[in-house]
């Protein structure tokens, strides 16, 4: 299992077009995705758990990625948690 | 004979289709099952969820073709809720621990989710509540197997009767077959009743609970002008409104003829018609219509429905658009005309007790000159590609005017600055809308480049009548000849500074009265792009001679009645518009 902890750096936060975004590319994976914020524990795959989690900007989640092509769905993230979100 | 309220003209004959709201979920929401039947309602909530799966895949592919991607957006949401894990866990949780039916775990789930949406106060998170409660209320359909009316494959002539129509329904829509709408809720500005009109479909709107005395079936006709609907027509009824159905046809096929010809007067005199428009796209059914420029571009979509204020790039971007499909016909952007009523989660508005005598429109971009400045740079940077002009609304009197125009002159200071190109020569007007305006018109004539009158709001402000207010909307009357007036004091206050003047409230889409307002010396209205044919009609029939003669007797009649009359013999006399 993988695990790494991102800043949400979109002036929205995590719900809107970020996590319909984000939700659509985790659904590419095989692996079990879930983000981890505040205590609570949602799949990335649910547009409902991602909302729910109600992440602000500013916020820091944390990722655990585990599964066959976990290296993969990693480096997808990252370049979303770190790049794409910006523009969102 | 039920009466509604008319939203969109027109006559409609046909057979009703019902939709119906499901009555009694509180019921269905109760019931479980044992425990050997789990595993078959197991799988009936995963059939459900496939069928209605297709159902939004159909639904979106027709939005998309009819309304627009951005329009068929909506579906993908619901369609993302339907493969949710949280979601089908949250249900199936509901089945193999309560040991609910389907139906009951569908609507448990979904309450117990909406309910954790509306825990976040946030307007987009109420948004996806409701796509919820939709997706919710698609599977009970499939999974009662109620035929909800498919709107999609209607019989032909449907006269739809509903409670109220999502935007969802609206979209899926079998244009070719249905004839109108009647609806139990809402008023003009509805969303049901805006779709009504760009369709050019006849709808009523508000008719009550009554309305669901009729049965699916039933032989319906609605009259979009005056509000009427007739349950069980008796045959001269049906005789009647088919005859002016057909007149309206023939009519609107006559009318569409007119598309290029230059709307002139028999005696020579030009009058401008131009569109109203709330969207960029929108810009492109003006030209569809014979229009020649915008004369109202309500930039008001661009702060809806969001949570965060548009960015200077993304408000260029839409008024870029709207200058390049206009090519060079001028287009008159107002600035953001909110508040009050309006709500706009990115500002701070509080609850008012009278909204349309609050704080709105120019009143908020003085107090915000960030929020104002921004939509400003963005006009000017997009008025290079094409012809822009920028329309000020709500200015009660000239202090205000100058106070606009200093924060616009900064925006421009800014870009110049930046080096950043614009034109220099942009035309910056008002509206007179406000009672005020209109007596000190010729004040403002001397600092603005055009007027354009808002007569929806200068007709309520001069009466003093709200015309929501069903008790006295009788008195909500452009005719009413304080209204002319104060009209006509406006039209020549603008022409001794040498100024145009224009009209872009609803009274200039009527043939008859823009008649009265081109004998008043009004040099361009601005409508619903579907009443320019009807209205260019009117003046290639009329001669300006006649008309001013009219307009200069009516303004010293008492009664708008005799106006009204007045009027029909004097601009009707022997021709048909």
């Amino acid at each position: 299992m993988l695990v790494r902890t991102f800043e949400i750096n979109c002036p929205v936060g995590l719900h809107a077009r970020p996590a319909a975004v984000l939700v659509s590319e985790a659904e590419k994976y095989k692996s079990e995705i879930v983000l981890r914020y505040k205590g609570r524990e949602m799949s990335a795959k649910s547009i409902i758990g991602v909302m729910a989690l109600g992440v602000e900007t500013g916020g820091s989640i944390e990722v655990m990625v585990n599964g066959e092509d976990q290296e993969a769905a990693m480096k997808r993230l990252e370049s979303f948690f770190e790049e794409e979100i910006r523009n969102l | 004979m039920l009466k509604g309220i008319a939203a969109s003209k027109g006559i409609g004959i046909g057979k009703a289709a019902v939709l119906r709201e499901m009555d009694d979920l509180q019921n269905l929401a109760g019931k479980t099952v044992s425990e050997p039947e789990i595993e078959n309602e197991t799988a009936r909530f995963k059939n459900a969820l496939a069928q209605t799966e297709k159902t939004m895949e159909a639904a979106k592919a027709k939005a998309a073709e009819i309304m627009g991607e951005a329009e068929a957006q909506v579906f993908e949401a619901y369609r993302m809720v339907l493969r949710d894990p949280v979601f089908i866990s949250t249900v199936t949780g509901k089945m193999n621990n309560g040991h609910y039916s389907a139906e009951a775990a569908v609507l448990r789930a979904v309450d117990e989710i909406k309910a954790m949406f509306l825990s976040i106060s946030n307007d987009y998170m109420r948004q996806r509540a409701e796509d919820i409660g939709h997706v919710g209320k698609s599977l009970i359909n499939q999974l009662l197997g109620k035929a909800q009316v498919d709107l999609f494959h209607l019989d032909e002539d449907t006269i739809v009767i509903a409670k109220d129509l999502a935007p969802g329904d609206t979209v899926s829509l079998d244009r070719k077959h249905v004839k109108g709408f009647a609806i139990e809720k809402g008023g003009e500005t509805s969303h049901t009743a805006i779709m009504a009109r760009t369709l050019e479909i006849p709808a009523l709107v508000g008719c009550g609970p009554d309305i669901f005395k009729i049965a699916a079936g039933d032989p319906v006709i609605i009259d979009g002008e005056t509000g009427c609907l007739i349950h069980h027509p008796i045959p001269c009824e049906v005789e009647a409104y088919t005859a002016k159905y057909h007149t309206d046809m023939e009519k609107k096929e006559r009318v569409k003829r007119l598309k290029d010809l230059e709307p002139v007067t028999t005696d020579g005199r030009h009058l401008e018609l131009f569109g109203n428009i709330a969207k960029p796209e929108d810009a492109a059914c003006v030209l569809e219509k014979g229009g020649t420029g915008i004369g109202l571009f309500r930039t008001e979509f661009l702060y809806l429905d969001r949570n965060s204020l548009p960015t200077e790039d993304e408000q260029f971007e839409a008024y870029k658009k709207t200058a390049e499909l206009m090519g060079g016909n001028p287009c008159i952007v107002r600035t953001m005309d909110i508040g009050g009523d309006k709500k706009l989660p990115s500002i701070n508005l509080q609850h008012e007790e009278n909204p349309f005598l609050g704080y709105r429109a120019i009143r908020i971009c003085l107090n915000e000159t960030e929020l104002f400045k921004t939509q400003l740079r963005a006009i000017l940077r997009a008025s290079i590609y094409g012809n822009l002009k920028i329309m000020f609304p709500m200015i009660s009197g000239v202090s205000e005017l100058r106070a606009a125009k200093r924060i616009l002159e900064e925006a421009k200071a800014e870009l110049q600055r930046k080096g950043i190109a614009y034109r220099q020569d942009i035309q910056v007007g008002i509206m007179i809308e406000i009672p005020s305006a209109a007596v000190a018109a010729d004040l403002l004539a001397k600092e603005s480049d055009f007027f354009s009158i808002g007569t929806n709001d200068l007709c309520q402000y001069t009466l003093a009548v709200d015309r929501m207010n069903e008790r006295i909307s009788h008195l909500y009357d452009p005719l009413n000849v304080g209204v002319l007036r104060l009209i006509k004091k406006v039209i020549d206050a603008a022409h001794e500074n040498g100024i145009k003047v224009g009209m872009c409230g609803e009274m200039a889409s009527d043939p008859v009265n823009a008649v009265l307002l081109l004998g008043m010396g009004m040099d361009e209205l601005s409508m619903v792009p579907a009443a320019i044919p009807y209205v260019k009609e009117a003046v290639l029939k009329s001669s300006y001679e006649a008309a001013a003669e009219i307009a200069g007797k009516v303004i010293n009649m008492a009664d708008s009645q005799d106006i009204m009359q007045c009027m029909k013999e004097g601009f009707y006399a022997g021709k048909d518009f």
